[in-house]
């Protein structure tokens, strides 16, 4: 099918556009429409998957034309084996989104469906971008969904996540945007792989790096530039914190893969102890803090920035293999680990979050305290939040497993003390994760409250039932994944342990 | 001479006649068709367009009228902008004056020849010609800030515009004698081929002058100082007039005065407009922020922007004019929205001038804030509006001429102004109204221009390629 990418990213956009132009009174057929929209961009993703050469790390599905002839940007996209997991990643969690806010949400329904579809659009293009401009204009456009989102749908501080969301990843952009430009004036386009190739020296990278560190930093979140995350996600409706945990995040760990590798090697290489440093803290210091909190959807953001840690670990860690032994073998590991954890913690944070919805819909509080013993009344919605919230910790079987398995072997033959303190996530996650569900979902039936809850409906059924069956697929078989990735890894880890000097 | 010789005035031998008209018809008109006076005006304007289309178009540089006048491509197309500008300016402000009682024919007669004193500056070759535009504007305007004569605070601010405007005049026309008496010429060509070389001490105190009444005009810090009470004390569609057309102008001074006449001391004064640039920058972004007037917050973000402006002088290359030429067309495209969205919300006796003014805005009128929204999230630089590309071109012609740490201030700060523009929409979007306000002016064609205007602003920013090439190939 040609312009197969270009029909992924408009097709959600006027969608939107549309579910905009019915507004809220003819809000029926608005979601049936985006929900329409949401479910064909997922069957889209079929022939992407299936036509995809899993032989070679060139851009497939590549398109060209001209877009600003004076800057030599084009609307130029293609998609390679890192991009590819992510975009089906993007379509198939817009369908629970959409799904989940079919009854929930009151207020501007028309406006909740079309930023959504609208941002799912503009996140595909993210991901599937080849011209750095083009990169940058999706990357920050779709900012503006996700502020309207959190500041109308939110809870009662959203105005302060909001803005704190919007000012944090703001500031991190600009940077990597000057560094962009930088790059421009000296190679002439905007060219990914031209920038890519081109030649820099030490301090160049350096400062490019650091410019890129800023703004992927803040979007994965690393530590400390991470105190946006935990605000903006207990604000978010239930919606925007499933997009937030499951996409945008991913956006901070692909750009790493993307941008910081191949574009400034070197100077990867001389501050990968900076990365790994910042990556074991939001490992283990925010496995700490998420042991204290009091607030579920707290918890599981916390938790996030620590499932993050190992994406952005598995990168970096790649230069510590070399310097250790000498050898790349290995290395891919943790670059294949970094991509299985941002899949896995896709589907299981978003998973999370959903529960936590289906949960807040019916009693209004995200207080743990204010739940215990939902077992007894929702035992079916109890296994699936059993079911996450093991997968949350690395089970076996589970998606969250792989990923993290990848990058602590990986992270081994670096050195055994990097293995030994990022495994220590695996006590820390089934502490915090255990526990939350142990006070939750265990137990005697805590409160009234609790004691009228209704167990799931065929729609949350539905929604909490896929995710289910991807989160163990992913756990269970990950070789197609894997396979998907194979050559891009293997390009990417050339590019990165290559020299630019 | 022939016709042809004229043809390139066009516009302004047009301006002429229509004001002259437009003046009569007013006067004979009187009282009973107050409506007759504005149709007209837009009509005159309209037509000027055409005419101007038709016949001012010119192929190369042409100096007309003794080598006082210059015809070329870019005063061309700023002139059509500046049609264009008044017009949709004037389209905005009717009800607006309406309901204040101040529908009165002189308004259009004053705002027609300030549009004269653009023409004039736009095309000047000549100092001469050069200060003739420039006070033909000003003395315009400094009437339209007073005409609502009944209110005291814009007599108030009409009297500081017009002290503070007249020591800037002072200051460029002290500038321009230390420039003829250098170079022995008024001829902004023959000035720069006379002044090569080492720059002496004189010229150099004569640009300083010089570069303090660009910066006066232009709004940038410290000579900013009229710009917040004058945007605040004006009538709201007077603010709009002088928010947008005449900074059109005031490029153009900039770029005739500095960048052509000047360009053998272009080391010299890019010096020292990069120190007015940050300045601007800091004191723009910081005090906007602290605003609780919406005007006096578009003027704050006004200051702001001419920082980005000067930015692109700072440059000192033909890229870096291009570059502050487009910053200059994509501001007064959205400042010409944004003072819109005012006069569209405020009614008899309700000046929606306060930022609360605007809390729940959405459930008012969700036409008029999206509009805002898109206005605002354009000067914030944020894609997919053409705002952003704005202020990419600037960066981009720093990092070309080499100034690291102009590009970091400018991204920093364009971080801080962020927050007051999200903060107009967090208002209008986020909060529920205060109490029962007026509804907002429903006049279908006001609201039709200004859809298309927050139109302009995003297929601009898709697809800003056209644009970009108009500018470049004009400064070329």
């Amino acid at each position: 099918m040609p312009h197969l990418l270009s029909i992924l990213i408009w097709l959600p956009v006027g969608a939107g556009l549309g579910v905009l132009a019915l507004g809220d009174r003819r809000i029926g057929a608005g979601r049936w429409l985006a929900l329409a929209a949401a479910l064909a961009t997922l069957a889209l993703t079929v022939p992407l998957w299936s036509g995809f050469d899993t032989t070679t790390a060139a851009l497939q599905f590549p398109e060209k034309l001209a877009w600003i002839p004076r800057f030599q940007a084009y609307y130029a996209l293609g998609i390679d084996g890192i991009s590819l997991p992510l975009i089906v990643l993007t379509a198939f969690m817009t369908v629970p989104v959409v799904i989940a806010a079919w009854t929930v949400i009151e207020a501007r329904p028309a406006q909740y469906y079309a930023a959504f579809l609208i941002m799912e659009g503009l996140m595909i293009g993210v991901f599937s971008a080849s011209d750095a401009l083009l990169f940058y204009f999706f990357w920050e456009a779709m900012l503006i969904p996700m502020f309207l989102i959190i500041g109308i749908w939110g809870g009662p501080r959203r105005v302060y996540a909001t803005i704190k969301f919007f000012l944090y990843t703001f500031l991190g952009s600009v940077f990597m945007l000057a560094a962009l430009i930088y790059m421009y004036v000296k190679a002439g386009n905007y060219s990914i792989a031209t920038l890519q190739g081109m030649p820099l020296t030490l301090i160049e990278q350096r400062w490019i790096f650091l410019a890129f560190l800023l703004a992927f930093a803040v979007k994965v979140p690393m530590f400390p530039v991470h105190t946006w995350l935990p605000d903006a996600h207990v604000e978010a409706p239930t919606g925007g914190s499933v997009i937030l945990a499951a996409i945008m995040l991913k956006m901070g760990g692909y750009g790493f893969l993307r941008f910081s590798l191949p574009i400034a090697p070197d100077a990867s290489r001389e501050l990968d102890l900076l990365v790994i440093t910042l990556s074991l803290v939001a490992v283990i210091y925010i496995g700490f803090v998420a042991l204290v909190q009091q607030d579920m959807k707290k918890l599981i953001a916390y938790s996030s920035i620590a499932h993050m840690g190992f994406v952005t670990l598995g990168a970096f860690v790649i230069y510590e293999i070399v310097r250790a032994t000498g050898s790349t073998r290995g290395a891919g590991m943790g670059l294949d680990g970094a991509m299985v954890q941002m899949i896995s913690h896709g589907l299981i944070s978003g998973a999370l979050f959903l529960c936590v919805g289906v949960l807040y819909d019916r009693v209004h509080s995200r207080q743990i305290a204010d739940y215990g013993g939902v077992i007894n009344t929702m035992p079916v919605f109890a296994a699936f939040m059993v079911l996450f919230a093991l997968a949350n910790t690395g089970l076996p079987g589970t998606s969250g497993f792989v990923g993290e398995f990848l990058v602590i072997i990986a992270s081994f033959r670096a050195s055994f003390w990097y293995a030994a303190l990022a495994a220590l996530t695996l006590i820390l996650g089934a502490c915090y994760t255990l526990w939350l569900v142990k006070r939750v979902v265990f137990g005697a039936v805590a409160n009234p409250k609790v004691a009228a809850l209704e167990d799931l409906n065929p729609r949350e059924l539905v929604v909490l039932a896929s995710l289910a069956v991807a989160v163990l697929a992913v756990g269970i078989w990950p070789a197609p994944l894997l396979k998907v990735m194979q050559p891009t890894i293997h390009h990417l880890l050339t590019q990165a342990i290559a020299t630019k000097l | 001479m022939s016709f042809s010789s004229f043809a390139p005035a066009i516009a302004e031998i047009w301006l002429v006649f229509a004001i002259c008209a437009v003046l009569l018809t007013d006067v004979f008109a009187g009282e009973r068709r107050r409506g007759l006076t504005p149709t007209l005006t837009l009509l005159a304007l309209a037509l000027g367009a055409a005419l101007t289309v038709q016949y001012g178009e010119v192929g190369s540089r042409q100096v007309l009228f003794s080598g006082l006048y210059l015809a070329d491509q870019l005063g061309w197309a700023l002139k059509l902008a500046g049609f264009l500008v008044v017009a949709v300016a004037l389209l905005y402000s009717r009800s607006y004056l309406e309901n204040r009682g101040i529908l009165r024919g002189e308004y259009y007669v004053l705002s027609l020849t300030a549009l004269l004193g653009i023409f004039v500056l736009v095309s000047a070759n000549s100092l001469l010609t050069l200060y003739l535009g420039v006070e033909l504007l000003a003395l315009s305007v400094y009437a339209m800030v007073a005409f609502d004569r009944d209110s005291g605070v814009s007599a108030e601010s009409a009297m500081k515009y017009f002290v503070l405007g007249a020591i800037a005049s002072g200051a460029l026309l002290y500038g321009m004698s230390l420039i003829y008496g250098l170079a022995g010429t008024l001829s902004l060509p023959e000035i720069a081929a006379r002044l090569h070389g080492p720059p002496s001490p004189g010229v150099i105190l004569g640009l300083t002058f010089v570069v303090v009444a660009v910066a006066f005009k232009l709004g940038a810090v410290p000579f900013h100082m009229w710009l917040p009470d004058v945007y605040e004390g004006a009538p709201t569609s007077v603010t709009l007039f002088i928010g947008t057309a005449p900074k059109i102008a005031y490029f153009a001074l900039a770029l005739r005065l500095l960048a052509y006449g000047l360009a053998g001391e272009v080391a010299e004064w890019s010096q020292m407009l990069a120190v007015l640039a940050v300045l601007t920058l800091v004191v723009g972004n910081v005090v906007a922020i602290v605003q609780t007037n919406l005007k006096r917050m578009l003027a704050y973000s006004t200051i702001a922007n001419v920082g980005f402006i000067v930015l692109g002088f700072v440059a000192g290359t033909p890229e870096g004019y291009s570059a502050a030429l487009y910053y200059t067309l994509v501001y007064v495209l959205v400042a010409l929205g944004s003072f819109g969205v005012i006069l569209l919300a405020a009614s008899r006796g309700f000046e929606a001038d306060r930022l609360e003014d605007y809390k729940g805005l959405y459930q008012r009128d969700p036409m008029l804030a999206l509009a805002m929204m898109i206005l605002m999230f354009s000067t914030a630089g944020v894609p997919p509006f053409v705002g952003f590309w704005a202020k990419l071109r600037i960066f981009q012609v720093l990092w070309e001429s080499g100034h690291l740490w102009l590009v970091v201030i400018a991204a920093a700060m364009s971080v801080v102004g962020a927050y007051y523009y999200l903060r107009v929409i967090k208002l209008m979007y986020f909060d529920q109204p205060a109490g029962r306000l007026p509804p907002t002016a429903r006049s279908a064609g006001v609201r039709l221009a200004l859809g298309l205007n927050a139109l302009a602003v995003l297929l601009l920013g898709l697809l800003p390629g056209p644009l970009l090439d108009l500018c470049a190939r004009l400064i070329h």
